[in-house]
């Protein structure tokens, strides 16, 4: 018994073990010299456990008592954040070089985190949930601070504890009434109770919970902390912030709402509609006027977190298969578009102000094409990747009969589409003014080239994830 | 030949991509080779296209060169042509080398200036081969960003407010159609356009918030899908983009957007609207009729007050887009055929004006009317093409504009005088305002001293304007070489509307 179920959570054994050793090792050893080294093993083991997570597992699994699950819809969100997780790694190291930022707990702290969101998506029950969220957070508070000496990145660091602790807190509340009403804090216990019935104990059990988590996924009106958080930490933070645990979170709502509360749709499926229009709206309105492309990115993010909820308020199995492809495009989009800002650098200092983008297409005619493929993705016109994304959520809210959603998001899109085209504007045919350099190591270059190819060639067949998305969809939603 | 449609529509799309990967260097010998590349590519294109003017059989109405396969989350790859759409592939691809041949004197950022034309060439073109409603989505908004490039790095003084304008008057338009298209994928079960022409939308009215619909979905898909065309046609009132676009484009790009963009949403009404939802057509019908009858007079009368050429012949294109619609509206055999006639001619038509204005700003850099006159003593060639497009403009017998413009009048007077009346003063401002221009701008003296070394158009110049001479001769004199083409098509079409379930139900409560 015990066997099974260490055998079930056996990758996340091997990566905490993984990061623990690595700690001795990069403590015993000769510390920040060892960052590069660290840095790639992470990155190494994390596609490694992506790769082996993708093709060997199978069936459904359940370990401890159901705390635990291994099904194809945790695998999904698994490869998706390994492989995430290990792009950003990878692409940011020369950034973190050059700024002497390169310290060897940012490799480890981040394996750390990818444990906690792996924890989450496959959490049967609400201790293990929180236990995966806090070890996330956690390890993701102390990174939002790594540049240590700069005021900015540890007020971001700050902001993002305390409004962080403030939705555990929400969610810890939340979790204790459901416990309180239900009896149990196993998702399938809940369900079974919800069966007989829904105490109103229970429902305000449910919303604090959700609060809680929309803070995580930066969903309105809970986003606050996002534009400060992502303009403050360093850009290569900046990227992971934006990244995997987006996918993370997102994908334990879906778990929580459906393997929780999967029988009563209706009280929680206008929450996160709720949730869903403010954020497009207040993603797509704020963004308007920023002056700082980690600004702009934050409310993109904020916008984008909207149209995933479109998915989860369909209630559907289609509407979370749409989410989950939703989130793998967004995340292939955002590394792209990280790896760019990164390279951003003026005299050596990094530059992400929008202005410095004047007439970029001069200086880097390719790099630019592909920038604007990737902002043209993210505003969801076609031909690009990002449109298809919009075009599942869109047909899981039609097909679920919330056509008002649907036409929310358009709208929303078109409010968006203004700020993402500026961009392209001021790359294209802004003033003529000081560039900015683009210095680029070879995989930066190799992530922003990758991710626009593969949102233009993606539309053939979006490389086969929709019917890996479907199965997933179709463990959670019964 | 099995994928002659394919092979067409891609290849501007692969002339692009070879120029963006291999041609290096932004010298003379490189910006040359650009051109060429780009107009060897687009001339391959249009004699390819000829090839599927001789294997199209007008006797059949359904679509012909089918191409089918599958596609993501239940989607066709699937691409053909009937009656209706063959000749608007056909008008592409004739204007485009005369387009690129229009860019020869441009010197910047040649290479980027060809690809953006190949890459929009690939998506007008599969706006009017698309068979499946995403894909035919994908290819009417791609089409977007590469004339808001045009419009955004070629373009004039005020270039950005016009860019953003245009892009995201027509984004905010189409995305409704979006949603709608979806609502058909989930009601139909398909996004086929072929089977999507033969379902029967619930047409029942409804009760929203208190509102009785008449027509219920249908007339609520109609509506989503015509606030994408109208903006695109565009109609009176959304037409405020066309102007600024038009004025603030580079000449290539004005004639792109006036000849061929402009009629993506016509084509739009005859593939999408009247088959998909005759009884939303029917129900609001009156409403667009009169809506086009207020663009032909009224844009008129506006571009009477211009001062600005450009502007003048952009609403000049709204007046007679007008006739187009109110054409299509009339649902009936020549009120159809004068509808396309009436885009194929004005395609060649304002596509040659927008080259004229474009020959004098080349020299003087100035659009203003004020700037010009008494052209014709330095320019008398170009004074004889300039008076030839003036009167196709105003409809003279014997050009293409008059047989679209007779074709829409003799069609809506059958189904409403009234409409057609107000409709026919329209030409006669026509006239005023396009023989006005001219006056101002070719006749009296020529005092003004820039104008004094003005020279007459070059051998380029004029070779570029051949084609279209003839073009619209030719139709003028003998238009059955269109309406022969499209005739079984538009009959089928109208003969499908008019025994559409509903529509006579729909026609008797409107006229109550």
């Amino acid at each position: 018994m015990t066997y099974v179920d260490f055998t079930t959570v056996l990758p996340e054994v091997i990566l905490a073990l993984f990061a623990m050793l690595a700690l001795l090792f990069g403590a015993f050893t000769s510390k920040d010299a060892t960052t590069t080294l660290l840095t790639w093993v992470t990155a190494a083991l994390f596609t490694g456990l992506a790769i082996w997570i993708g093709a060997a597992g199978s069936g459904e699994h359940m370990a401890f008592g159901g705390m635990f699950n291994d099904d194809p819809f945790a695998r999904f969100a698994k490869v998706t954040i390994l492989l995430s997780a290990a792009a950003v790694l990878v692409m940011s190291q020369d950034y973190l070089r050059r700024r002497n930022l390169a310290r060897f707990e940012y490799p480890i702290l981040i394996a750390l985190s990818v444990v906690g969101m792996m924890m989450m998506v496959s959490a049967g029950d609400l201790m293990a949930l929180y236990m995966g969220l806090e070890l996330q957070s956690l390890a993701l508070y102390v990174i939002a601070s790594l540049r240590r000496d700069s005021p900015k990145s540890t007020e971001a660091g700050l902001k993002y504890f305390v409004l962080g602790s403030l939705s555990s807190g929400l969610f810890l509340y939340g979790a204790s009434l459901t416990y309180g009403f239900a009896g149990t804090t196993l998702f399938s216990g809940i369900l079974r109770s919800v069966a007989n019935g829904v105490p109103l104990g229970l429902l305000f059990g449910l919303v604090f919970m959700l609060a809680g988590l929309a803070f995580k996924v930066s969903a309105a009106p809970f986003h606050m902390w996002t534009p400060d958080v992502y303009e403050g930490a360093p850009t290569p933070v900046t990227a992971i912030f934006a990244t995997a645990p987006k996918v993370a979170a997102m994908a334990l709502i879906a778990r929580l709402v459906h393997d929780a509360f999967g029988s009563i749709p209706g009280d929680w499926g206008q929450v996160i509609a709720g949730l869903s229009v403010a954020s497009m709206f207040i993603g797509a309105i704020g963004a308007i006027g920023q002056r700082d492309l980690k600004r702009l990115m934050a409310y993109s993010s904020i916008a984008h977190m909207g149209f995933a909820l479109i998915g989860l308020a369909a209630a559907t199995a289609l509407g979370v298969q749409a989410t989950m492809i939703y989130m793998a495009i967004y995340v292939t989009m955002n590394i792209g578009t990280f790896a760019f800002i990164l390279s951003l650098e003026r005299d050596g200092a990094p530059v992400t102000s929008i202005d410095s983008l004047n007439m970029f297409s001069k200086t880097a005619p390719l790099k630019a094409l592909a920038v604007m493929v990737l902002f043209v993705s993210m505003a969801g016109l076609p031909p690009m990747l990002g449109f298809f994304a919009k075009f599942y959520v869109l047909k899981a809210a039609i097909n679920a009969d919330m056509t008002w959603l649907a036409i929310a998001g358009v709208l929303a899109s078109v409010i968006g589409a203004f700020y993402y085209l500026r961009i392209v504007y001021v790359m294209y045919f802004g003033k003529e003014t000081e560039g900015v350099g683009s210095r680029m190591v070879p995989v930066q270059w190799l992530m922003l080239m990758g991710s626009a190819v593969i949102m233009v060639a993606g539309i053939i067949n979006l490389f086969g994830i929709d019917p890996i998305a479907a199965v997933a969809a179709e463990a959670l939603v019964r | 030949m099995e994928n002659l449609l394919s092979i067409i529509t891609f290849l501007p799309l692969v002339a692009a991509t070879i120029l963006a990967l291999f041609l290096r260097g932004d010298d003379a010998a490189a910006q040359r080779n650009a051109k060429w590349l780009a107009l060897v590519a687009t001339s391959a294109t249009f004699i390819l296209s000829l090839f599927l003017l001789a294997g199209f059989d007008p006797a059949d109405t359904g679509m012909q060169f089918l191409e089918d396969y599958d596609w993501i989350v239940g989607l066709h790859y699937k691409m053909g042509v009937d009656g209706i759409s063959v000749l608007f592939v056909l008008l592409t691809t004739f204007l485009m080398p005369i387009t690129i041949a229009a860019c020869w004197p441009v010197e910047v950022r040649v290479k980027e200036y060809m690809i953006a034309f190949l890459v929009l060439e690939t998506l007008m073109i599969g706006v009017f081969t698309a068979l499946d409603l995403v894909l035919f989505y994908l290819f009417f908004e791609a089409g977007l960003i590469p004339m808001f490039l045009i419009i955004g790095i070629w373009g004039g003084k005020e270039r950005i407010y016009a860019a953003f304008k245009f892009f995201l008057y027509t984004f905010l338009g189409s995305v409704l159609m979006l949603v709608a298209m979806i609502v058909m994928y989930v009601q139909a079960g398909t996004t086929d356009m072929v089977a999507l022409m033969q379902f029967d939308f619930a047409h029942e009215t409804l009760g929203i918030g208190g509102f009785q619909i008449v027509g219920g979905l249908q007339t609520l898909l109609f509506l989503a899908f015509f606030a994408s065309f109208a903006v695109k046609i565009p109609m009176w009132p959304v037409h405020t983009w066309l102007p600024d676009a038009h004025v603030q484009a580079p000449t290539a790009g004005s004639v792109i957007l006036a000849a061929v963009m402009l009629k993506m949403g016509g084509y739009g009404l005859l593939r999408f609207s009247l088959p998909m939802f005759p009884v939303g057509a029917e129900v609001l019908g009156p409403l667009v009729l009169w809506m086009s009858v207020i663009a032909i007079v009224y844009t008129s009368l506006v571009a009477l007050a211009q001062s600005d050429m450009k502007k003048l012949i952009a609403y000049s294109s709204v007046a007679h887009m007008g006739f187009v619609t109110m054409g299509i509206f009339a649902v009936n055999q020549q009120g159809v055929d004068g509808a396309i006639f009436q885009m194929l001619s004005h395609g060649f038509i304002s596509g040659a004006l927008f080259l004229i204005v474009g020959v004098i700003y080349d020299r003087m850099h100035t659009r203003e009317i004020d700037a010009y006159g008494g052209l014709v003593n330095r320019m008398p060639v170009y004074a004889l093409i300039f008076m030839f497009f003036t009167m196709a403009n105003v409809g003279l017998p014997g050009t293409s504009g008059f047989v679209g413009e007779f074709l829409t009048l003799v069609g809506i007077f059958q189904v409403n005088t009234w409409v057609a009346a107000v409709a026919t003063t329209g030409v006669i401002l026509s006239a005023a305002y396009a023989l006005w221009l001219y006056r101002r701008v070719v006749f009296g003296d020529l005092i003004k001293e820039a104008l004094k070394t003005i020279t007459d158009m070059t051998g380029r110049e004029r070779a570029i304007f051949a084609p279209l001479v003839v073009m619209t001769l030719l139709l003028g004199v003998y238009p059955s070489l269109v309406t022969d083409l499209i005739g079984p098509s538009v009959g089928a079409l109208v003969a499908d509307y008019h025994t559409a379930p509903g529509v006579s139900d729909a026609a008797a409560q409107v006229t109550n």
